[in-house]
């Protein structure tokens, strides 16, 4: 039964309470076999299981409420439409070209950043998780995931329209690196999307901050992409990627990816 | 041995705001504690203390014989929390949700089935939950908070949107019979007494009431929220 943290009459909240008392009998007198007072901690799933049950569940909510992916597309289909139109030219090359892609794919980008938690805010998904026996790394590698994944869709719609809309027949001999370059940029934009989308969304003004603290943090990916990409896109002959642009996606993958891990953990924190 | 439930001068603020204030009890295991008061007196607080999600500001906590939250990684799965929010997402089936909730926590699938079927939901547990009424959500909140069988359950007002059928078929799962040790909300002094061991009564967020259920005057929970 209960009892206060110390003996003698009850004498009111501020002295602890009623008084120890020896069990009285009856079904909530004594800890049920296996239950309460068995002490142990109990061991969770592995981090793995836990993000693949994440994994499915986001992938789960996308298919259903089709509230990310499909905006992200039409966003950056339509700005491509516009740019076709207002610069009044049947194709563009080299930076210009290379920068249009890039600023485009990362305000699409920040639609997905913006949603990425706002389920798990709304309907309880934080507190779900956190009363899980599970390592807290698993909600952010999950979600990295599915920002990582509703990129790559992104850019497999809006790549193709960008192609078709503002570049030159040409530029289709440079698929595979355009490819190589986007999956190094959207690993940063990813790392970075999560980190801020976690840290915006229990704020009330998330809308406005996502944006806000995203874009400036993504400068470097924006800047490193869009150098990766020019010379592919110059006109006539693509010429090489410059590897230095490369190594600066790359390195800025690995200190936002180690700093996202480091720091999420606080997020999550009260 | 150790009370599930251990809190000496627990406070916990909201800015300038106290919410929690001075609280010190220990509740046993398989004990229960029913916590009433007004709106806004800290009842919702002190559970979301209890299962980890809020930090106590001062005093001491300890839960399932773990220091919190120092030790939270310890009672985490072990504790079953129940409150407003059913903590499943509105576009996902009840199925869905609990097999989510299940591999989360480690459980088999043989669980959910075994659970649904015990609040009478294993029928409507492949629609959305957007799709449900606030009864049956709340049933299969139900499901959640006990899916991996905890030792500990918070639960704030846990009959609320709950018909008396649908009342009768979770008391086995969360009410006293499912032995488990328990600290629940309620603002009905008659059905709270009658399940509780430990009555505490919270006003602006400070006790003013601590007392053995059997010796309790229901007058003197009726005083709190006048």
């Amino acid at each position: 039964m209960s009892s206060a943290p110390q003996d003698g009459p009850p004498a009111g909240p501020s002295q602890g309470g009623p008084p120890a008392r020896a069990s009285q009998g009856g079904p909530a007198a004594g800890p049920p076999p296996g239950g309460p007072g068995a002490g142990a901690s109990r061991r969770g799933p592995s981090t793995g299981t836990a993000v693949l049950a994440i994994l499915r569940k986001e992938v789960r909510v996308e298919l259903r409420t089709l509230e990310s992916v499909p905006a992200m597309c039409l966003f950056s289909v339509t700005t491509f439409v516009l740019f076709h139109f207002a610069l009044d030219r049947d194709s563009v090359n080299g930076d210009l070209a290379s920068g249009i892609l890039w600023v485009t794919l990362l305000f699409s980008g920040v639609l997905a950043i913006n949603r990425l938690f706002v389920a798990d805010e709304e309907q309880g998904g934080f507190d779900g998780f956190l009363l899980a026996p599970v390592d807290r790394s698993a909600l952010l590698i999950a979600k990295f995931l599915t920002l990582l994944g509703f990129l790559v869709v992104l850019e497999i719609v809006a790549v193709p329209a960008f192609g078709l809309l503002l570049l030159e027949p040409s530029v289709g001999r440079v698929v595979l690196r355009l490819i190589g370059i986007l999956l190094l940029a959207d690993v940063g934009i990813a790392a970075v999307g999560t980190l801020v989308a976690a840290l915006a969304v229990r704020t009330r003004a998330r809308d406005l901050l996502g944006p806000l603290l995203a874009l400036p943090l993504l400068v470097p990916v924006v800047i490193g992409g869009a150098r990766a990409c020019a010379p592919l896109f110059a006109a006539g002959h693509p010429a090489s990627v410059p590897v230095r642009w490369l190594e600066t996606l790359g390195l800025y993958d690995l200190v936002f990816g180690l700093l996202a891990y480091a720091v999420f953990d606080f997020l999550l924190e009260d | 041995m150790t009370g599930a439930v251990e809190l000496v001068g627990l406070e916990r603020r909201y800015g300038e705001r106290i919410a929690l204030a001075d609280v010190t009890l220990t509740l046993e295991h398989g004990a229960t504690l029913v916590v009433f008061g007004p709106n806004g007196a800290g009842k919702s607080t002190l559970l979301r203390v209890l299962a980890g999600l809020l930090r106590p500001h001062d005093g001491s906590l300890r839960v399932l014989g773990h220091t919190m939250p120092e030790e939270d990684w310890a009672v985490r799965g072990r504790i079953g929390l129940l409150g407003h929010d059913p903590l499943l997402y509105r576009d996902l089936t009840g199925r869905e949700n609990l097999r989510y909730h299940a591999r989360l926590h480690g459980v088999d699938d043989g669980r959910i089935d075994e659970v649904l079927e015990a609040v009478g939901m294993d029928r409507r547990a492949d629609e959305p939950l957007r799709s449900l009424s606030r009864g049956m959500v709340q049933r299969l909140a139900v499901c959640r908070a006990v899916l991996q069988d905890p030792d500990l359950l918070l639960l704030d007002e846990p009959r609320a949107n709950l018909d008396p059928a649908a009342g009768d078929l979770v008391e086995p799962l969360i009410g006293r019979a499912s032995g488990r040790t328990r600290v629940v909300t309620s603002h009905d002094p008659a059905g709270g007494l009658a399940e509780a061991d430990l009555v505490l009564g919270l006003r602006g967020g400070r006790p003013e009431l601590l007392e053995w259920a059997e010796d309790l005057d229901p007058a003197r929970i009726t005083e709190l929220y006048t």
